[in-house]
Formats: C-alpha cells, sequence, structure tokens
C-alpha cells in the first residue's frame, strides 16, 4: 500500500502559542483519513500547512515521497473543500468547477467536458449556469466538491466542509461522501470536530489534541481501544475508574477494582500503578453477580435506550446504557444493582 | 376611543399624507440646484451672444454650428467640418483616460496596501490620505508649478542626482497637466476600491491559489473580478471631474495644452467671452459624458443576474 502524505515531526508556532508541536502521521493511498479533534488542537493547521498555505515551523510533508514544504500551493497536487467554500461569486457554477482545469491550461472543450461530469457526479448538472449566490448551502458545498475534484487531485483535502450544513443533510453528505471517495479513489483528508462524522466515514481517525496526534487507528479501535483519557472522554461517552495495576504484559494487564475485585483487560498501558480503566456505558449489564456494585441515582429515558446514572461503591459516578426493549426491566432509583461488564468492555489507559 | 387597530391606521394615512411635505427639500435641492442650472445652460446654448458677455434672447443654432461647422477665415467657403474643437474634447478624452489608468495603476496598489493593514491601522492610513485635500485645490496646483518648474525642487533633485544636466521642460507641457490631473483626482480612485478590497473574502485567493492559479491569474481571474464595481466606481470619479478638469490644464498646461475646462473658461471671461458658445460646449460635453454611463450601466446590468 502506498503512502500518499507522510508527515514526518511537523511543527507550527505562531509567536509563543505552539499550533503543532511535533506531528507524524502517514496516510494510506486511496483511504478516507480523518483529523479529528476539538477546535485549537491544531487540525487545521496541519491540513493548511499541507496545501501550502501555511508554512512549518520545522519537520517534512511529503507526498508520495516528494518533499512538498517549498512548493507554492498553486504547484501542489492538492485539492480543498473550503469550510465556506470560497466559491468565486462571479462565475457560474460550471466556470467555478473549470477554473483549476483552466489554470492547468486544460483547453476549453476538454475541461468543460470534465467539468459537466463531475457536475453530473453532484447531482447539479441542471444548475451549470447559476451563479454561487443563487444555490442553497447544501449546493454550493457539492459544488466546492465537485471544483476540487475536477482538476483530479492527488489527495482532497476538506477542511469541516459540512458544518454549515443543517443536520439531515450533514447526515446525507457522509454517506455520499464516502461513496465519492470510493468511486473516485482519491485520498480523502477530513477535517473535523465531529465525532459522528469521523466515525462514520473514516478508514482511519488521527485524533489529535493540544497540538499533538493522540492515537491513530480505525473508527472501531479508537472507540474500543482509545489509549489514553482524552481519547476515551472525547470520542462518545465513557465511564473512567482509577484502578491498580499489578502486572502488564502483551498488551494485557490485571488490576485491582476499587471494590477489591480483580480484573484482566486490554491494556494501552506500559506499567504496573495507578491508571484510569475505561468501561463504555453500553458495554455493561445489569447483573446481581456482576463485578461492580452500585446506586441507582436516576434514570434518563432516551427513546431507543435507557441511561441509568449511578455511583459506584466509594462515591463515583457510573452511567450505564441498556436498550429499550420490551424484556428490559428496569431499576428505579435508589435500586442497589450489580453491573457485569462484558467481555472486552473493560479498557486499561495509559495515563 | 379608538382601537389600537385603528390608531394604526389613522397614523399610517397621516404618514402618507406627510410624505409629500417632507420630501419637499430634496425636490428643491433637485430641482434648483441640479435641474435648473442644466436647463438655464441648454437654454443659453441655443441664445445669441452679446458683445462683453451675457445673450441676447433670440434663438440661433450659431454657437452649435460654430462647434462643429467652418466656413472658412473669413466665412467665405464652402462649410466643412470644423476640428478645433473636436480635437480639443478628443485631447482631453485621452487626457482624462490617462489620468484615470495612472489612477488606477497607482490606485490599487495603494487601496490594497491599506485594506490589508490590521483593522486599527486602516483608519490613519486613509486619514493621511485625504490630508492634502484639506488645501484648496487651487493653492495646491498653483504649488505644483514650483515644483514643476525648471529651477524647482524637481528638476534640481534630478540634476543632483546626476541623471540629467538641463532641466527637463516639464512645466507647460501634457506632462504637467497629467501630473496635476493625476495628483488632484487620486484620492477618488483610493477610497472606492479600498471600500471593495475590504469586503473582499481573502479564502478566495487562497482558493484560486490551490487551484493551481498563479499570483497574476489570481488577481486577473479573481481578484480584479471581484472587486469591480470599486474599480468602475473609481474611474467614474476620476474621469468625469478629470474630462471637464480647468485648473491643472490651465495653470500647469500653458497655451499648448489646452482642455474642454479652459475652453469653456474663456468663454465666460471678460469682453471676448461667447456665452453661447461656451454652454454649447458644456452640453456636448455632458452628453458625452451622459452616454458612456448609460453604456456602463447598461454592460453592468447585462452582467448581473
Amino acid at each position: 500500500m502506498d503512502v500518499a502524505v507522510s508527515i514526518r515531526n511537523a511543527v507550527k508556532r505562531y509567536g509563543a502559542t505552539t499550533a503543532l508541536a511535533g506531528v507524524s502521521l502517514d496516510i494510506a493511498d486511496n483511504a478516507f483519513f480523518t483529523l479529528l479533534g476539538p477546535s485549537g488542537c491544531g487540525k487545521t493547521t496541519l491540513l493548511r500547512m499541507i496545501a501550502g498555505f501555511e508554512a512549518a515551523s520545522g519537520g517534512e510533508i511529503l507526498l508520495f515521497g516528494q518533499n512538498i514544504a517549498d512548493l507554492e500551493p498553486n504547484l501542489r497536487p492538492v485539492n480543498t473543500v473550503f469550510q465556506n467554500y470560497a466559491l468565486f461569486p462571479h462565475m457560474s457554477v460550471i466556470d467555478n468547477v473549470a477554473f483549476g482545469l483552466k489554470m492547468k491550461g486544460v483547453d476549453p472543450a476538454t475541461r468543460r467536458a470534465r467539468a459537466g461530469q463531475m457536475l453530473e457526479l453532484v447531482h447539479l448538472s441542471p444548475l451549470a449556469d447559476r451563479l454561487p449566490s443563487q444555490l442553497s448551502g447544501g449546493q454550493q458545498q457539492r459544488v466546492a466538491l465537485a471544483r476540487a475534484l475536477a482538476p483530479e487531485p492527488k489527495v482532497l483535502l476538506l477542511d469541516e466542509p459540512l458544518s454549515a450544513l443543517d443536520l439531515k443533510l450533514r447526515q446525507a453528505m457522509r454517506v455520499e461522501l464516502k461513496q465519492l471517495q470510493e468511486d473516485t479513489g482519491i485520498t480523502f483528508l477530513f477535517v473535523t470536530h465531529d465525532q459522528d462524522e469521523a466515525l462514520t466515514m473514516s478508514d482511519r481517525i488521527a485524533v489529535m489534541s493540544q497540538g499533538l496526534v493522540q492515537q491513530v487507528g480505525s473508527a472501531r479501535e479508537i472507540y474500543e481501544a482509545p489509549v489514553n483519557r482524552f481519547v476515551a472522554e472525547f470520542i462518545g461517552e465513557t465511564n473512567l475508574i482509577d484502578v491498580q495495576v499489578t502486572r502488564v504484559s502483551g498488551g494485557m494487564a490485571d488490576l485491582v477494582l476499587p471494590s477489591g475485585q480483580t480484573l484482566s483487560c486490554s491494556s494501552a498501558a506500559t506499567a504496573t500503578g495507578r491508571h484510569a480503566l475505561s468501561i463504555r456505558p453500553e458495554r455493561v449489564t445489569v447483573d446481581p453477580h456482576g463485578e461492580l456494585t452500585a446506586t441507582v441515582e436516576r434514570v434518563v429515558y432516551m427513546g431507543s435506550d435507557l441511561k441509568l446514572l449511578t455511583r459506584l461503591e466509594g462515591g463515583k459516578e457510573f452511567t450505564v446504557r441498556v436498550q429499550n426493549a420490551a424484556r428490559t426491566s428496569v431499576p428505579e432509583s435508589g435500586a442497589r444493582i450489580g453491573l457485569k461488564l462484558e467481555e472486552g468492555a473493560a479498557r486499561l489507559l495509559a495515563d | 376611543m379608538a382601537g389600537p387597530l385603528r390608531d394604526t391606521a389613522g397614523s399610517a394615512a397621516n404618514y402618507a399624507g406627510l410624505v409629500r411635505p417632507l420630501l419637499l427639500p430634496t425636490w428643491l435641492i433637485i430641482g434648483v440646484l441640479l435641474l435648473l442650472p442644466v436647463l438655464l445652460m441648454v437654454v443659453y446654448s441655443f441664445l445669441t451672444k452679446e458683445f462683453r458677455g451675457g445673450v441676447e434672447w433670440t434663438f440661433t443654432l450659431a454657437a452649435y454650428d460654430q462647434f462643429f461647422v467652418t466656413r472658412g477665415l473669413f466665412g467665405d467657403e464652402p462649410a466643412s467640418i470644423e476640428w478645433t474643437y473636436i480635437n480639443i474634447f478628443w485631447r482631453s478624452i485621452w487626457q482624462a483616460a490617462l489620468a484615470t489608468l495612472l489612477c488606477l495603476l497607482i490606485g490599487f496598489p495603494t487601496a490594497w496596501f491599506i485594506a490589508t493593514r490590521p483593522v486599527q491601522s486602516r483608519g490613519i492610513w486613509l486619514f493621511l490620505i485625504t490630508i492634502p485635500y484639506w488645501v484648496n485645490l487651487l493653492i495646491r496646483t498653483v504649488s505644483l508649478r514650483f515644483i514643476l518648474r525648471d529651477n524647482g525642487p524637481l528638476n534640481d533633485a534630478l540634476i543632483a542626482t546626476g541623471l540629467i544636466n538641463t532641466p527637463l521642460p516639464i512645466l507647460n507641457s501634457d506632462v504637467a497637466v497629467q501630473i496635476g490631473l493625476f495628483y488632484s483626482y487620486l484620492p477618488f480612485m483610493v477610497l472606492p476600491i479600498y471600500a471593495a478590497v475590504e469586503r473582499y473574502d481573502f479564502a478566495l485567493s487562497e482558493a484560486a491559489a490551490d487551484l493551481y492559479a498563479s499570483r497574476w491569474q489570481t488577481l486577473l481571474h479573481v481578484v480584479l473580478p471581484t472587486v469591480k464595481p470599486g474599480i468602475v466606481a473609481g474611474a467614474i470619479l476620476v474621469f468625469i471631474p478629470a474630462l471637464g478638469a480647468f485648473l491643472a490644464p490651465d495653470l500647469l498646461g500653458g497655451a499648448k495644452a489646452f482642455m474642454i475646462g479652459s475652453l469653456i473658461d474663456e468663454q465666460f471671461r471678460g469682453s471676448q467671452g461667447n456665452w453661447p458658445f461656451g454652454a454649447a460646449i458644456s452640453v456636448i460635453l455632458m452628453t458625452l459624458v451622459l452616454i458612456a454611463l448609460l453604456i456602463q450601466a447598461r454592460a453592468a446590468s447585462r452582467r448581473a443576474p
């Protein structure tokens, strides 16, 4: 498998503040890769460095093995879908889409045909002669996508392209984007702060925080096997319990729960001592023979699910999520219940 | 007591009745300061000239005849086209167009520079641009005479740097007129372009660069079309007053660099004046400007959706 983009120890400083504190990533060719993190984590800075809008303060960026750090943005074979689309207001939809080809010196007939194909791909052919101001937000988004795909970039960079759309449209676009990536075979590098977007579309996700990559993995890996507190808490919902680790070896750990019971689980920690244990709310069942004992404080009705807000022995809050099925018997608040961890539910974190 | 609904309806009716009287000052200003003088000018252009200035109330086309038609020095040859005044118009249009182009070439980068400064310092730059215009145009134009003359600071400086040995005869030439026009009207180009550039979304430049446009291509294909309304406004604001300019050609151009403004001025001076002819030249000038503006407006409305 080819590596499309290779980032080696990229650093970006703005005066005294550090936006990127040394990021290394390999992004495989023909993949949907997502940079996920809260605002200010450096994900957009990294994207802009790959596009060429920001100069790196240190490190290297390789595109299919070629160092592109010194290339002007217009000489990099990558295209960007901008957050607010940045469509040219004085050009028709088709001229917007054909712009990149025109700048590359493609002849008028070819570029018009290609732009037409791109508009077909994003279902906008009937609107080819409109101006961007005459389109809805969702349509503008598609034009921006078609415009960036038309010159057949080696990598397509997407800077939170769905954030300005309403929820329904956003959900529809997620499926379409993934489909588009698979159809075109172009590597998509997608930036978002929205974990649902990241989880539903991505082949691989890099979770970023404070200018560093915290974890890289598939959606399943970062959700089910987070390496640290940040990833475990940022992706989905989780319960963190402080535990004493007695033994680690080969990615597994033996630990002692606050209740005194022992447990063996997969581990990101490599040393014994005090660590956080992450347990997803939906991986726990109510069972009198469970490893944990808790008191129900509140039952929250959520439609398809019920959320039990409980307190463990020792005072730690613990959330349990159970399906709202007919056979579910729901404990009432104040009840003392046992909680059983499913196989592989617990994950020991590195911090 | 009337209900709230009737109250509102009543005040709306009252308001409608007030619109006409409230618009009266506007109509007065347009009527007295715009329509009446133009009408006066048009009427005068069809009257007979009186010696020592003034008009006689006899209708005639003599003024327009004098502008377009010649019958020789003694008026005894067959009628042919009089090129003297048309040439002055032509020269004026060229001078004004050149001044507009110069103002654009210098004004656009200036406006761009100001609009891309931090917000807090833009006001200071604009202030600096406008400072010279607190001084009367006549005084500034006379000052240019002193700067441009043979032993003025400009020639002194050029000689001191060794670029030239003898003073350049700038004063009383088209070059001097051009310098005067450019200097007089530059801010009218800078300000509208500044307003347009300030609203420009710089993400568009990034998008253009991302789509393989070089800096020049970005300027040509994205920046200029986007800020075009500001450029057009600036060009109109420079071209029209430059076309009718009187001080710069009169004080800097001397006898050779005659422009429309000086020609009109001459017709209203002392005993050699010819008021109907001056009025006719003004009407022709105004007609030309109106036609140019109409063409521009047509082109603009055809582009807009």
